[in-house]
Protein backbone atom coordinates (compact mmCIF):
# COMPACT_ATOMS: atom_id res chain seq x y z
CA UNK A 1 0.00 0.00 0.00
CA UNK A 2 1.78 3.36 -1.03
CA UNK A 3 0.08 6.70 -1.28
CA UNK A 4 -0.95 7.87 -4.52
CA UNK A 5 -0.12 11.83 -3.64
CA UNK A 6 3.03 12.85 -2.10
CA UNK A 7 5.42 15.66 -1.79
CA UNK A 8 8.62 16.09 -3.63
CA UNK A 9 11.76 17.72 -1.77
CA UNK A 10 14.54 16.12 -1.89
CA UNK A 11 16.09 17.38 1.65
CA UNK A 12 13.35 17.37 3.96
CA UNK A 13 12.33 13.79 4.51
CA UNK A 14 15.89 13.50 5.65
CA UNK A 15 15.83 15.90 8.14
CA UNK A 16 12.62 14.35 8.88
CA UNK A 17 14.08 10.91 9.45
CA UNK A 18 17.36 12.24 10.99
CA UNK A 19 16.56 11.93 14.65
CA UNK A 20 15.29 8.69 14.86
CA UNK A 21 18.25 6.73 12.65
CA UNK A 22 20.30 8.99 14.75
CA UNK A 23 18.90 7.29 17.69
CA UNK A 24 18.64 4.14 16.22
CA UNK A 25 22.45 4.21 15.01
CA UNK A 26 23.78 4.79 18.14
CA UNK A 27 21.67 3.12 20.73
CA UNK A 28 20.69 0.43 18.27
CA UNK A 29 22.90 -0.64 15.63
CA UNK A 30 26.30 0.24 17.02
CA UNK A 31 25.65 -1.62 20.27
CA UNK A 32 24.22 -4.73 18.45
CA UNK A 33 27.17 -5.13 16.52
CA UNK A 34 29.58 -4.35 19.11
CA UNK A 35 28.20 -7.29 20.80
CA UNK A 36 28.64 -9.83 18.03
CA UNK A 37 32.31 -8.22 17.75
CA UNK A 38 33.31 -8.43 21.35
CA UNK A 39 31.87 -12.29 21.17
CA UNK A 40 34.84 -13.14 19.26
CA UNK A 41 37.09 -11.21 21.45
CA UNK A 42 38.41 -12.13 24.99
CA UNK A 43 39.66 -8.85 27.04
CA UNK A 44 41.88 -9.54 30.10
CA UNK A 45 41.29 -8.86 33.39
CA UNK A 46 41.70 -5.19 33.71
CA UNK A 47 39.40 -4.85 30.39
CA UNK A 48 42.92 -2.95 28.59
CA UNK A 49 43.88 -5.78 25.87
CA UNK A 50 41.54 -7.78 23.54
CA UNK A 51 42.81 -10.52 20.97
CA UNK A 52 40.71 -11.86 19.04
CA UNK A 53 39.68 -15.77 19.78
CA UNK A 54 37.47 -16.44 16.44
CA UNK A 55 34.62 -18.96 18.47
CA UNK A 56 36.03 -19.83 21.69
CA UNK A 57 33.70 -17.96 23.64
CA UNK A 58 31.19 -19.59 21.73
CA UNK A 59 33.00 -23.08 22.56
CA UNK A 60 33.32 -22.44 26.11
CA UNK A 61 29.73 -21.12 26.58
CA UNK A 62 28.32 -24.30 25.32
CA UNK A 63 30.99 -26.49 27.50
CA UNK A 64 29.14 -24.91 30.43
CA UNK A 65 26.84 -26.71 31.95
CA UNK A 66 25.49 -23.99 33.77
CA UNK A 67 24.61 -22.61 30.36
CA UNK A 68 22.75 -25.97 29.51
CA UNK A 69 20.79 -25.48 33.01
CA UNK A 70 19.90 -21.62 31.90
CA UNK A 71 18.81 -22.98 28.83
CA UNK A 72 16.15 -25.69 30.34
CA UNK A 73 15.31 -23.12 33.52
CA UNK A 74 14.29 -20.66 30.37
CA UNK A 75 12.16 -23.73 28.64
CA UNK A 76 10.70 -25.04 32.29
CA UNK A 77 9.91 -21.30 33.10
CA UNK A 78 8.40 -20.33 29.70
CA UNK A 79 6.29 -23.06 29.30
CA UNK A 80 4.93 -22.83 32.88
CA UNK A 81 4.33 -19.37 32.23
CA UNK A 82 2.55 -19.35 29.16
CA UNK A 83 0.47 -22.16 29.76
CA UNK A 84 -1.18 -21.28 33.03
CA UNK A 85 -1.25 -17.35 32.39
CA UNK A 86 -3.31 -18.54 29.18
CA UNK A 87 -5.46 -20.90 30.43
CA UNK A 88 -6.74 -18.42 33.55
CA UNK A 89 -6.66 -15.74 31.54
CA UNK A 90 -9.30 -17.24 29.05
CA UNK A 91 -11.35 -19.02 31.88
CA UNK A 92 -11.71 -15.19 33.45
CA UNK A 93 -12.05 -13.97 29.34
CA UNK A 94 -15.24 -16.49 28.15
CA UNK A 95 -16.49 -15.31 31.75
CA UNK A 96 -16.43 -11.86 31.38
CA UNK A 97 -17.48 -12.23 27.54
CA UNK A 98 -21.10 -13.08 28.68
CA UNK A 99 -23.92 -10.75 28.58
CA UNK A 100 -22.98 -9.41 32.18
CA UNK A 101 -24.03 -6.38 33.51
CA UNK A 102 -21.12 -5.48 35.68
CA UNK A 103 -18.77 -6.68 32.73
CA UNK A 104 -17.06 -3.36 32.33
CA UNK A 105 -16.47 -2.92 35.81
CA UNK A 106 -14.91 -6.52 35.62
CA UNK A 107 -12.79 -5.52 32.35
CA UNK A 108 -11.11 -2.51 34.54
CA UNK A 109 -10.65 -4.54 37.69
CA UNK A 110 -8.93 -7.04 35.54
CA UNK A 111 -6.47 -5.13 33.29
CA UNK A 112 -5.05 -2.73 35.62
CA UNK A 113 -1.87 -5.06 36.84
CA UNK A 114 -0.79 -4.52 33.14
CA UNK A 115 0.80 -1.22 34.73
CA UNK A 116 2.71 -2.89 37.75
CA UNK A 117 6.13 -3.17 37.02
CA UNK A 118 7.54 -6.76 37.10
CA UNK A 119 9.99 -5.59 39.64
CA UNK A 120 7.23 -4.23 41.83
CA UNK A 121 4.86 -7.79 40.65
CA UNK A 122 8.03 -9.76 42.18
CA UNK A 123 8.44 -7.98 45.36
CA UNK A 124 4.37 -7.61 46.09
CA UNK A 125 4.88 -11.99 45.64
CA UNK A 126 8.06 -11.98 47.66
CA UNK A 127 6.36 -9.85 50.69
CA UNK A 128 3.63 -12.59 50.85
CA UNK A 129 5.70 -15.36 50.94
CA UNK A 130 8.85 -14.55 52.26
CA UNK A 131 9.71 -17.80 54.78
CA UNK A 132 9.59 -15.85 58.26
CA UNK A 133 7.42 -13.35 57.44
CA UNK A 134 5.52 -14.08 54.80
CA UNK A 135 1.28 -13.57 55.28
CA UNK A 136 0.90 -16.49 52.90
CA UNK A 137 3.79 -18.86 54.19
CA UNK A 138 3.01 -18.84 57.92
CA UNK A 139 -0.06 -21.00 56.87
CA UNK A 140 2.13 -23.01 54.05
CA UNK A 141 4.38 -23.67 57.46
CA UNK A 142 1.61 -24.46 59.40
CA UNK A 143 0.68 -27.19 57.22
CA UNK A 144 3.77 -28.77 57.78
CA UNK A 145 5.38 -27.69 54.27
CA UNK A 146 9.34 -26.77 54.95
CA UNK A 147 8.32 -23.59 52.76
CA UNK A 148 11.52 -21.32 51.96
CA UNK A 149 11.93 -20.35 48.64
CA UNK A 150 15.30 -19.08 49.70
CA UNK A 151 17.02 -22.27 50.44
CA UNK A 152 14.36 -24.33 48.01
CA UNK A 153 15.03 -24.83 44.21
CA UNK A 154 11.70 -25.63 43.37
CA UNK A 155 10.00 -23.41 46.04
CA UNK A 156 11.56 -20.43 44.04
CA UNK A 157 10.50 -21.50 40.86
CA UNK A 158 7.14 -21.84 42.22
CA UNK A 159 6.95 -18.24 43.90
CA UNK A 160 8.96 -16.77 40.55
CA UNK A 161 6.18 -18.67 38.11
CA UNK A 162 3.53 -17.39 40.52
CA UNK A 163 4.34 -13.76 40.29
CA UNK A 164 5.00 -13.84 36.30
CA UNK A 165 1.68 -15.30 35.72
CA UNK A 166 -0.05 -12.77 37.72
CA UNK A 167 1.23 -9.97 35.78
CA UNK A 168 0.63 -11.24 32.64
CA UNK A 169 -3.13 -12.48 33.47
CA UNK A 170 -4.36 -8.69 32.54
CA UNK A 171 -2.55 -8.62 28.99
CA UNK A 172 -3.76 -11.80 27.91
CA UNK A 173 -7.02 -11.02 29.35
CA UNK A 174 -7.61 -8.17 27.11
CA UNK A 175 -6.24 -9.86 24.13
CA UNK A 176 -8.52 -12.78 24.55
CA UNK A 177 -11.77 -10.80 25.48
CA UNK A 178 -11.03 -8.79 22.35
CA UNK A 179 -10.48 -11.80 20.35
CA UNK A 180 -14.17 -13.38 21.92
CA UNK A 181 -15.95 -10.49 21.05
CA UNK A 182 -14.50 -10.21 17.16
CA UNK A 183 -16.23 -13.61 17.00
CA UNK A 184 -19.96 -13.48 14.72
CA UNK A 185 -22.88 -14.02 17.08
CA UNK A 186 -24.57 -15.40 14.89
CA UNK A 187 -21.80 -18.96 14.53
CA UNK A 188 -22.39 -19.25 17.82
CA UNK A 189 -26.45 -19.32 17.06
CA UNK A 190 -26.01 -21.25 14.32
CA UNK A 191 -23.69 -24.11 16.63
CA UNK A 192 -26.83 -23.81 19.23
CA UNK A 193 -29.81 -23.96 17.01
CA UNK A 194 -28.20 -27.61 15.95
CA UNK A 195 -28.26 -28.43 19.72
CA UNK A 196 -24.52 -27.76 20.87
CA UNK A 197 -24.38 -27.12 24.36
CA UNK A 198 -22.19 -24.29 25.47
CA UNK A 199 -19.21 -26.73 26.15
CA UNK A 200 -19.54 -28.35 22.35
CA UNK A 201 -20.06 -24.71 21.13
CA UNK A 202 -16.82 -23.69 22.69
CA UNK A 203 -14.18 -26.59 21.80
CA UNK A 204 -15.81 -26.64 17.79
CA UNK A 205 -16.25 -23.52 17.51
CA UNK A 206 -15.21 -20.70 19.81
CA UNK A 207 -11.38 -22.11 20.75
CA UNK A 208 -11.26 -22.72 16.63
CA UNK A 209 -11.80 -19.09 15.44
CA UNK A 210 -9.77 -17.50 18.55
CA UNK A 211 -6.42 -20.07 17.32
CA UNK A 212 -5.11 -16.51 16.04
CA UNK A 213 -5.27 -14.59 19.25
CA UNK A 214 -4.41 -18.09 20.63
CA UNK A 215 -0.90 -18.13 18.72
CA UNK A 216 -0.20 -14.34 18.45
CA UNK A 217 -0.44 -14.77 22.80
CA UNK A 218 2.04 -17.68 22.71
CA UNK A 219 4.22 -15.70 20.99
CA UNK A 220 3.99 -12.55 23.12
CA UNK A 221 3.96 -14.37 26.01
CA UNK A 222 7.33 -16.58 25.53
CA UNK A 223 9.18 -13.17 24.41
CA UNK A 224 7.45 -11.57 28.08
CA UNK A 225 8.97 -14.68 29.67
CA UNK A 226 12.74 -14.17 28.48
CA UNK A 227 13.08 -10.82 28.67
CA UNK A 228 10.37 -8.90 30.84
CA UNK A 229 10.89 -11.32 33.61
CA UNK A 230 14.08 -10.32 34.59
CA UNK A 231 12.75 -7.87 37.23
CA UNK A 232 10.68 -10.48 38.91
CA UNK A 233 13.51 -12.70 39.25
CA UNK A 234 16.09 -10.54 40.23
CA UNK A 235 13.45 -9.08 42.88
CA UNK A 236 12.26 -12.26 44.05
CA UNK A 237 15.41 -14.66 44.12
CA UNK A 238 18.31 -12.73 41.95
CA UNK A 239 18.68 -15.67 39.55
CA UNK A 240 19.02 -18.79 43.22
CA UNK A 241 19.24 -20.51 45.26
CA UNK A 242 22.08 -21.72 43.49
CA UNK A 243 21.63 -20.43 39.81
CA UNK A 244 18.11 -22.50 39.87
CA UNK A 245 16.24 -19.22 38.54
CA UNK A 246 18.63 -18.14 36.40
CA UNK A 247 17.13 -17.87 32.68
CA UNK A 248 18.83 -16.95 29.56
CA UNK A 249 18.82 -13.33 29.94
CA UNK A 250 19.52 -13.27 33.57
CA UNK A 251 22.54 -15.35 33.04
CA UNK A 252 23.72 -12.24 30.50
CA UNK A 253 23.57 -9.76 33.39
CA UNK A 254 25.10 -11.79 36.17
CA UNK A 255 27.87 -13.17 33.59
CA UNK A 256 28.78 -9.86 32.48
CA UNK A 257 28.33 -7.42 35.79
CA UNK A 258 29.10 -10.10 38.57
CA UNK A 259 31.55 -12.12 36.54
CA UNK A 260 33.37 -9.35 34.09
CA UNK A 261 33.29 -12.41 31.67
CA UNK A 262 31.89 -9.58 28.83
CA UNK A 263 33.19 -12.05 25.71
CA UNK A 264 30.57 -14.92 27.32
CA UNK A 265 28.45 -12.38 27.95
CA UNK A 266 28.45 -11.18 24.40
CA UNK A 267 27.97 -14.23 22.92
CA UNK A 268 24.80 -15.37 25.03
CA UNK A 269 23.40 -11.78 23.86
CA UNK A 270 23.88 -12.93 20.27
CA UNK A 271 22.41 -16.42 20.91
CA UNK A 272 19.44 -14.81 22.54
CA UNK A 273 19.24 -12.35 19.37
CA UNK A 274 18.90 -15.41 16.97
CA UNK A 275 16.43 -17.07 19.10
CA UNK A 276 14.27 -13.84 19.26
CA UNK A 277 14.72 -13.07 15.30
CA UNK A 278 13.41 -16.84 14.86
CA UNK A 279 10.67 -16.30 17.07
CA UNK A 280 9.66 -13.13 15.60
CA UNK A 281 9.84 -14.54 12.31
CA UNK A 282 7.37 -17.34 13.07
CA UNK A 283 5.32 -14.78 14.25
CA UNK A 284 5.14 -13.46 11.11
CA UNK A 285 5.34 -16.35 8.84
CA UNK A 286 2.57 -17.65 10.84
CA UNK A 287 -0.03 -16.13 12.40
CA UNK A 288 -1.14 -14.92 9.19
CA UNK A 289 -1.26 -17.84 7.01
CA UNK A 290 -1.54 -21.51 9.22
CA UNK A 291 -3.38 -20.54 12.23
CA UNK A 292 -7.07 -20.84 11.16
CA UNK A 293 -9.55 -18.00 10.72
CA UNK B 1 -27.15 -14.37 23.03
CA UNK B 2 -27.75 -17.43 22.41
CA UNK B 3 -29.21 -18.96 25.64
CA UNK B 4 -29.92 -16.82 29.14
CA UNK B 5 -29.56 -19.15 32.03
CA UNK B 6 -29.14 -17.77 35.11
CA UNK B 7 -26.78 -20.53 36.57
CA UNK B 8 -24.32 -19.38 33.95
CA UNK B 9 -24.49 -15.88 35.07
CA UNK B 10 -24.22 -16.74 38.56
CA UNK B 11 -21.21 -19.21 37.31
CA UNK B 12 -19.41 -16.18 35.67
CA UNK B 13 -19.76 -13.52 38.66
CA UNK B 14 -18.26 -16.47 40.87
CA UNK B 15 -15.00 -16.88 38.35
CA UNK B 16 -14.42 -13.17 37.83
CA UNK B 17 -15.00 -12.46 41.51
CA UNK B 18 -12.49 -15.13 42.44
CA UNK B 19 -10.25 -13.30 39.59
CA UNK B 20 -10.30 -9.85 40.39
CA UNK B 21 -9.53 -11.01 44.47
CA UNK B 22 -6.47 -13.39 42.57
CA UNK B 23 -5.58 -10.09 40.93
CA UNK B 24 -6.20 -7.70 44.00
CA UNK B 25 -4.58 -10.02 46.88
CA UNK B 26 -1.02 -9.40 46.52
CA UNK B 27 -1.60 -5.44 46.46
CA UNK B 28 -3.79 -5.61 48.97
CA UNK B 29 -1.63 -7.17 51.62
CA UNK B 30 1.24 -4.42 50.26
CA UNK B 31 -1.13 -1.54 51.30
CA UNK B 32 -2.22 -2.67 54.94
CA UNK B 33 1.67 -3.73 55.62
CA UNK B 34 2.36 0.26 54.28
CA UNK B 35 -0.27 1.36 57.23
CA UNK B 36 1.38 -0.49 60.26
CA UNK B 37 4.40 -0.09 62.33
CA UNK B 38 7.60 -2.04 61.91
CA UNK B 39 7.44 -5.07 64.37
CA UNK B 40 4.20 -6.12 63.23
CA UNK B 41 4.76 -6.41 59.63
CA UNK B 42 8.13 -8.26 60.69
CA UNK B 43 6.68 -10.28 63.50
CA UNK B 44 4.76 -12.25 60.79
CA UNK B 45 1.12 -11.62 62.50
CA UNK B 46 0.08 -8.42 60.28
CA UNK B 47 -4.09 -7.62 60.74
CA UNK B 48 -5.96 -8.23 58.06
CA UNK B 49 -7.72 -4.22 58.50
CA UNK B 50 -5.03 -1.02 58.05
CA UNK B 51 -3.16 0.14 60.98
CA UNK B 52 -2.44 3.07 62.14
CA UNK B 53 0.85 4.34 61.09
CA UNK B 54 0.03 4.97 57.40
CA UNK B 55 0.94 8.80 57.17
CA UNK B 56 3.88 8.50 59.08
CA UNK B 57 5.08 5.54 56.86
CA UNK B 58 3.96 7.48 53.70
CA UNK B 59 6.03 10.68 55.13
CA UNK B 60 9.01 8.99 56.31
CA UNK B 61 9.18 6.89 52.60
CA UNK B 62 8.36 10.29 50.94
CA UNK B 63 10.49 12.48 52.65
CA UNK B 64 13.06 10.95 54.67
CA UNK B 65 14.19 7.41 53.76
CA UNK B 66 15.05 4.39 55.79
CA UNK B 67 17.06 4.66 58.97
CA UNK B 68 18.76 1.39 58.63
CA UNK B 69 19.84 1.25 54.85
CA UNK B 70 21.46 4.47 53.79
CA UNK B 71 19.27 5.78 50.59
CA UNK B 72 17.50 8.45 49.14
CA UNK B 73 13.89 9.44 50.07
CA UNK B 74 11.19 8.16 47.67
CA UNK B 75 10.00 11.80 46.49
CA UNK B 76 13.50 11.90 44.46
CA UNK B 77 13.05 9.06 43.12
CA UNK B 78 9.63 9.34 42.05
CA UNK B 79 10.89 12.52 40.04
CA UNK B 80 13.78 10.88 38.37
CA UNK B 81 10.60 7.89 36.88
CA UNK B 82 8.19 10.92 36.18
CA UNK B 83 11.40 12.64 34.27
CA UNK B 84 12.24 9.83 32.53
CA UNK B 85 9.09 7.88 32.00
CA UNK B 86 7.41 11.37 30.36
CA UNK B 87 10.68 11.74 28.32
CA UNK B 88 10.97 8.06 26.69
CA UNK B 89 6.42 8.55 25.69
CA UNK B 90 7.37 12.59 24.22
CA UNK B 91 11.26 11.22 23.02
CA UNK B 92 9.36 8.31 21.30
CA UNK B 93 6.13 10.09 19.86
CA UNK B 94 8.68 12.95 18.17
CA UNK B 95 11.41 11.00 16.39
CA UNK B 96 8.33 8.59 15.19
CA UNK B 97 5.68 10.96 13.90
CA UNK B 98 8.72 12.78 11.72
CA UNK B 99 9.99 9.61 10.47
CA UNK B 100 6.81 8.16 9.56
CA UNK B 101 5.75 11.41 7.84
CA UNK B 102 8.77 11.30 6.24
CA UNK B 103 8.25 7.65 5.04
CA UNK B 104 4.62 7.56 4.24
CA UNK B 105 4.22 11.35 2.23
CA UNK B 106 7.30 11.51 0.54
CA UNK B 107 9.68 9.72 -2.21
CA UNK B 108 13.17 9.33 -1.97
CA UNK B 109 16.12 7.17 -2.67
CA UNK B 110 16.61 4.56 -0.06
CA UNK B 111 13.11 5.10 1.28
CA UNK B 112 12.37 0.95 1.31
CA UNK B 113 16.11 1.14 3.34
CA UNK B 114 15.34 3.45 6.02
CA UNK B 115 12.07 1.96 6.81
CA UNK B 116 13.87 -1.70 7.16
CA UNK B 117 16.53 0.34 9.39
CA UNK B 118 14.03 1.09 11.48
CA UNK B 119 11.65 -1.85 11.31
CA UNK B 120 14.57 -4.23 12.32
CA UNK B 121 14.68 -2.34 15.25
CA UNK B 122 11.38 -4.28 16.79
CA UNK B 123 13.30 -7.76 16.81
CA UNK B 124 16.11 -6.81 19.51
CA UNK B 125 14.62 -5.58 23.11
CA UNK B 126 17.35 -3.81 25.10
CA UNK B 127 18.04 -6.77 27.37
CA UNK B 128 19.79 -8.82 24.85
CA UNK B 129 22.70 -5.41 23.61
CA UNK B 130 22.93 -4.87 27.46
CA UNK B 131 26.30 -4.13 28.16
CA UNK B 132 27.61 -3.03 24.86
CA UNK B 133 24.66 -0.06 24.96
CA UNK B 134 26.26 0.66 28.54
CA UNK B 135 29.29 0.96 26.96
CA UNK B 136 28.08 3.45 24.43
CA UNK B 137 26.70 5.27 27.10
CA UNK B 138 29.43 5.65 29.28
CA UNK B 139 31.60 6.39 26.49
CA UNK B 140 29.07 9.43 25.83
CA UNK B 141 29.34 10.74 29.02
CA UNK B 142 25.68 10.07 30.00
CA UNK B 143 25.85 7.54 32.90
CA UNK B 144 23.67 8.98 35.49
CA UNK B 145 21.91 11.49 33.28
CA UNK B 146 18.34 11.65 31.88
CA UNK B 147 19.53 11.70 28.78
CA UNK B 148 21.13 8.36 29.40
CA UNK B 149 18.19 7.23 31.18
CA UNK B 150 15.78 7.89 27.62
CA UNK B 151 17.79 7.71 24.72
CA UNK B 152 18.54 4.08 24.51
CA UNK B 153 14.82 3.26 25.38
CA UNK B 154 13.38 5.16 22.49
CA UNK B 155 15.41 3.57 20.02
CA UNK B 156 12.58 1.16 18.71
CA UNK B 157 10.12 1.27 16.00
CA UNK B 158 6.73 0.60 17.57
CA UNK B 159 5.96 4.48 16.89
CA UNK B 160 6.87 4.81 13.69
CA UNK B 161 5.06 1.54 12.86
CA UNK B 162 2.29 2.95 14.24
CA UNK B 163 2.14 6.49 12.85
CA UNK B 164 2.93 5.06 9.80
CA UNK B 165 -0.64 2.45 9.94
CA UNK B 166 -2.06 5.82 10.84
CA UNK B 167 -1.74 7.65 7.99
CA UNK B 168 -2.19 5.17 5.43
CA UNK B 169 -5.59 5.02 6.71
CA UNK B 170 -5.56 9.21 6.25
CA UNK B 171 -7.70 9.66 3.07
CA UNK B 172 -5.74 11.41 -0.10
CA UNK B 173 -8.18 13.86 -0.70
CA UNK B 174 -7.20 15.58 1.91
CA UNK B 175 -3.28 16.08 0.66
CA UNK B 176 -4.84 16.54 -2.67
CA UNK B 177 -7.26 19.51 -0.93
CA UNK B 178 -4.59 20.98 0.74
CA UNK B 179 -1.99 21.21 -1.92
CA UNK B 180 -4.73 23.13 -4.10
CA UNK B 181 -4.63 25.31 -1.13
CA UNK B 182 -1.01 25.95 -1.42
CA UNK B 183 -0.19 24.12 1.65
CA UNK B 184 3.72 22.61 1.38
CA UNK B 185 4.64 19.62 3.38
CA UNK B 186 4.78 22.09 6.91
CA UNK B 187 1.73 23.25 6.81
CA UNK B 188 0.10 19.99 5.75
CA UNK B 189 1.47 18.70 8.87
CA UNK B 190 0.57 21.00 11.22
CA UNK B 191 -2.98 21.80 10.24
CA UNK B 192 -3.98 18.74 8.54
CA UNK B 193 -2.11 15.75 9.95
CA UNK B 194 -1.00 16.36 13.26
CA UNK B 195 -4.90 17.18 14.32
CA UNK B 196 -6.27 13.91 12.87
CA UNK B 197 -3.38 12.56 14.61
CA UNK B 198 -4.42 13.28 18.18
CA UNK B 199 -5.98 9.88 19.32
CA UNK B 200 -3.28 7.78 17.85
CA UNK B 201 -0.56 10.33 19.62
CA UNK B 202 -2.21 10.03 22.88
CA UNK B 203 -2.84 6.01 22.92
CA UNK B 204 0.91 6.03 21.81
CA UNK B 205 1.67 8.18 25.15
CA UNK B 206 -0.33 5.86 27.71
CA UNK B 207 1.55 3.23 26.45
CA UNK B 208 5.04 4.29 26.41
CA UNK B 209 4.44 6.45 29.20
CA UNK B 210 3.61 2.87 31.52
CA UNK B 211 6.98 1.13 29.49
CA UNK B 212 9.07 3.92 30.45
CA UNK B 213 8.12 4.03 34.44
CA UNK B 214 8.46 -0.04 34.70
CA UNK B 215 11.88 0.23 33.55
CA UNK B 216 14.09 -1.83 36.00
CA UNK B 217 17.10 -3.91 34.49
CA UNK B 218 18.28 -0.53 32.02
CA UNK B 219 18.05 2.29 35.37
CA UNK B 220 19.54 -0.12 37.37
CA UNK B 221 22.96 -0.64 35.43
CA UNK B 222 23.41 3.10 34.49
CA UNK B 223 22.38 4.80 37.29
CA UNK B 224 24.99 4.82 40.22
CA UNK B 225 24.49 7.32 42.07
CA UNK B 226 21.30 7.37 44.35
CA UNK B 227 20.10 11.01 43.36
CA UNK B 228 19.35 9.33 39.89
CA UNK B 229 17.70 6.33 40.89
CA UNK B 230 14.13 5.47 39.68
CA UNK B 231 11.61 4.49 42.13
CA UNK B 232 11.16 0.72 40.61
CA UNK B 233 14.81 0.61 40.89
CA UNK B 234 15.34 1.87 44.34
CA UNK B 235 12.70 -0.63 45.77
CA UNK B 236 15.29 -3.27 45.62
CA UNK B 237 17.97 -2.00 47.47
CA UNK B 238 16.08 -0.89 50.36
CA UNK B 239 15.10 -4.75 50.76
CA UNK B 240 19.21 -5.82 50.45
CA UNK B 241 19.85 -5.79 53.90
CA UNK B 242 19.47 -9.04 55.95
CA UNK B 243 15.40 -9.77 56.24
CA UNK B 244 14.91 -9.04 59.91
CA UNK B 245 16.26 -5.55 59.64
CA UNK B 246 14.07 -4.54 56.31
CA UNK B 247 11.76 -2.02 56.84
CA UNK B 248 8.76 -3.90 55.16
CA UNK B 249 6.57 -1.43 55.95
CA UNK B 250 8.46 1.65 54.35
CA UNK B 251 9.29 -0.93 51.45
CA UNK B 252 5.56 -1.68 50.63
CA UNK B 253 4.77 2.44 50.79
CA UNK B 254 7.35 2.69 48.32
CA UNK B 255 5.66 -0.49 46.15
CA UNK B 256 2.25 1.31 46.31
CA UNK B 257 3.88 4.74 45.30
CA UNK B 258 5.33 3.37 42.66
CA UNK B 259 2.62 1.54 41.09
CA UNK B 260 0.18 4.25 41.70
CA UNK B 261 0.98 6.82 38.73
CA UNK B 262 0.63 3.82 35.94
CA UNK B 263 -2.26 2.32 37.50
CA UNK B 264 -3.63 5.63 37.94
CA UNK B 265 -3.03 5.91 34.06
CA UNK B 266 -4.26 2.30 32.96
CA UNK B 267 -7.59 2.57 34.82
CA UNK B 268 -8.59 6.34 34.45
CA UNK B 269 -7.59 6.70 30.45
CA UNK B 270 -8.24 2.91 30.05
CA UNK B 271 -9.80 3.86 26.51
CA UNK B 272 -6.68 4.96 25.53
CA UNK B 273 -4.57 2.36 26.81
CA UNK B 274 -6.47 -0.01 25.27
CA UNK B 275 -6.22 1.43 22.14
CA UNK B 276 -2.76 1.90 22.40
CA UNK B 277 -1.97 -1.89 23.41
CA UNK B 278 -4.01 -3.38 20.30
CA UNK B 279 -2.72 -1.07 17.86
CA UNK B 280 1.33 -1.09 18.51
CA UNK B 281 0.98 -4.75 18.86
CA UNK B 282 -0.04 -5.39 15.54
Amino acid sequence: MEKSTVFNNRLLPYLLLFPQLVVIIVFFYWPASQAVWQSFLREDAFGLVSEFVGFENYQALFAQPEYYRSMLTTAIFSSLVATLSLSIALLFATQADKNLKAAGAYKTLMIWPYAVAPAVAGVLWFFMFQPSLGMLARPLRGMGVDWNPLLNSTHAMILVVMASVWKQISYNFLFFLAGLQSIPRSVIEAGAIDGAGPMRRFWTIVFPLLSPTTFFLLVVNVVYVFFDTFGIIDAVTGGGPAGSTTTMVYKVYADGRLGGDLGGSAAQSVVLMVIVIALTAIQFRYVERKVQY
Amino acid sequence: MVEHRPLSDFIAYAILTLGVFIVAFPVYLALIASTHDAATVVGGRMPATPGSQTLENYYRAIFVGGSRTSREPVGHMLMNSLISAIGIAVGKILISILSAYAVVYFRFPFRKAAFWIIFITLMLPVEVRIYPTYKVVADLGMLDTYAGLILPLIASATGTLLFRQFFMTVPDELLEASRIDGAGPFRFFWDTLLPLSVTTTAALFVIQFIYGWNQYLWPLLITTQDSMQTIVTGIKKMLVTTDELAEWQLAMATTILAMLPPVAVVVFMQRLFVRGLVETEK
